[in-house]
């Protein structure tokens, strides 16, 4: 590991002032993935703003009957929590499906949404890889890519995003709060991570310094009846071949509204609107459901060695949503 | 870049000047002399290093010992206060443990857990019978075979003495 220096910030404001005047500054939360791709030698700041001190650790009810998650709060307790629990019990499920409780207890809500892929090649300093060094190559295109992107790829990086939580609060169309040099702003977490087009290298939108702060979950009554299915290729502790987060709202036998997201799949988490389009309005069949699942999947195209994952894909969105709508879960 | 840090380790206080890039890990061994957790694979992936900090398990070669100055640690070795842990000693009744390297980090986790369990915190198992308990799970959350082994997923055996550490854990949480 490289030297760095370690400065624990006082306020949010003081710590984005420490980020935006070191170019090569990192913010530092539970530290999970960071230490380990410092260790890996790929991930080198010479400066880590200690920011588990001044975002919030609290879940707080909203006026608008939505939940507020404060950045600082750790994933066990983020999945532990009766508010969320009760509410979105999708999201409590897709932070306990991730990580182990050691890896848990250390992780933020911020610092998940912000890990990097774990893209053997991208881990690897010793290989090409453009999210890691632009203009290098993608080793993933012709190398080991089974766990890597079938939807939105880009001829420079296949990378998957790896999160468990992101895939459930797309689905809940959350809201993250960051605040910038420049102040601070809400970017939809649909809009929050990108797909790779010809600049891997930035996962998501944030510029740098600017610090998540909250995630802001809307009411969605009928999310008290959501379910985050993961397929892996252990019963625990891996990351997902494909995952899925749904909500399904069923009156009179049609669908009044649905949500969908899947994980796994693409350099974001990637909420299913084709699909859920076609769901709106129609009986819950297990053949309109195949049929938005294949819609959903149309534009898929397989790495080498993961032609499988198209249609696991669309049969764990087909087998959940049919749980969901029967309950029989 | 040093940097002065005070650790509490199984009930007593170590000031000490580390680098920055220092884990806990580290720290605790190689600086503290306590080798009781082990480092595995050093990247968060085995759970040998596994010690409670400030109460919650943790793996300490991904935690930075100045992130936690000030911080409370309780090791396998620490657990042991008056006559070996309940935990410790079922690991040796049922032989839980063939070559003993992951043992300290798997005897911390099997305590932690067993506390998670007994405040209904939440495991993916857990989900299959959501109910009024505590946090909203079950009311009393069994601990079966099945509890046990996701919630102990985080801890490799390259033994695989993984079918005695379920029955040790097992017959502790119902007793």
């Amino acid at each position: 590991m490289r030297p760095f220096r370690y400065e624990r910030a006082i306020d949010p404001a003081g710590a984005v002032a420490l980020l935006a005047g070191s170019p090569r500054a990192a913010y530092l939360g539970g530290g999970t993935n960071l230490v380990d791709l410092m260790k890996l030698d790929v991930a080198r700041p010479d400066l880590l703003v200690d920011i588990r001190g001044v975002t919030s650790r609290s879940i707080e009810e909203l006026p608008d009957g939505g939940v507020r998650v404060g950045a600082g709060v750790s994933n066990s307790d983020l999945a532990a929590d009766p508010l969320i629990r009760r509410r979105y019990p999708v999201i409590a499920q897709a932070v306990v499906s991730g990580a182990s409780t050691q890896l848990r207890n250390l992780a933020t809500v911020g610092g998940n949404l912000l890990q990097r892929t774990r893209c053997l090649y991208f881990q690897d300093v010793t290989t090409p890889c453009n999210k890691r060094e632009p203009g290098t190559g993608c080793s993933a295109i012709e190398g080991h890519n089974r766990d890597l992107a079938i939807l939105g790829a880009s001829p420079d990086c296949v990378a998957t995003h790896p999160s468990d939580l992101a895939v459930a609060l797309v689905a809940m169309d959350a809201t993250v709060q960051t605040l910038g040099p420049d102040g601070g702003r809400r970017i939809p977490l649909t809009e929050l991570h990108r797909l790779p087009g010809a600049e891997p290298q930035a996962d998501n939108v944030l510029t740098h310094g600017e610090l998540i702060t909250a995630v802001d979950l809307p009411p969605l009554p009928f999310a008290t009846r959501s379910w985050y299915r993961k397929v892996r290729d252990r019963a625990s502790y891996a990351f997902a071949l494909v995952s899925v987060a749904a909500a399904i709202d069923v009156a009179d036998g049609l669908v009044r509204d649905v949500r969908i997201a899947l994980g796994g799949v693409a350099h974001k988490p990637w909420r299913a609107t084709r699909a859920e389009d076609l769901l709106r309005g129609g009986p819950v069949t297990e053949e309109r459901l195949r049929r938005a699942a294949a819609a959903e999947l149309a534009d898929a195209r397989p790495q080498s060695d993961n032609a499988f994952k198209i249609p696991l894909a669309r049969h764990v969105v087909v087998r959940t949503l049919l749980d969901l709508a029967s309950d029989a879960r | 870049m040093d940097t002065e840090v005070t650790l509490r380790v199984d009930g007593v206080e170590h000031q000490l000047t580390v680098d920055t890039r220092t884990t806990l890990l580290d720290a605790l061994r190689e600086r503290l002399g306590n080798t009781s957790p082990k480092k595995g694979c050093d990247h968060g992936q085995c759970g040998a290093c596994t010690v409670l900090l400030d109460g919650q398990r943790v793996n300490s070669c991904l935690a930075l010992a100045v992130a936690h100055d000030g911080g409370e640690i309780v090791t396998a070795a620490g657990l042991a206060t008056d006559g070996l842990h309940p935990v410790q000693r079922a690991f040796i009744d049922h032989d839980a443990f063939q070559c003993g390297y992951c043992t300290p980090g798997q005897i911390v986790s099997a305590v932690a857990m067993l506390a998670e369990a007994a405040a209904g915190r939440p495991s993916t198992v857990t989900f299959d019978t959501p109910g009024d308990g505590p946090n909203g799970g079950p009311v009393d959350l069994a601990v079966d075979p099945d509890e046990i082994r996701e919630r102990m997923s985080g801890n490799l055996c390259r033994c695989a003495a993984y079918a005695n550490m379920v029955p040790a854990i097992q017959e502790v949480a119902g007793s």
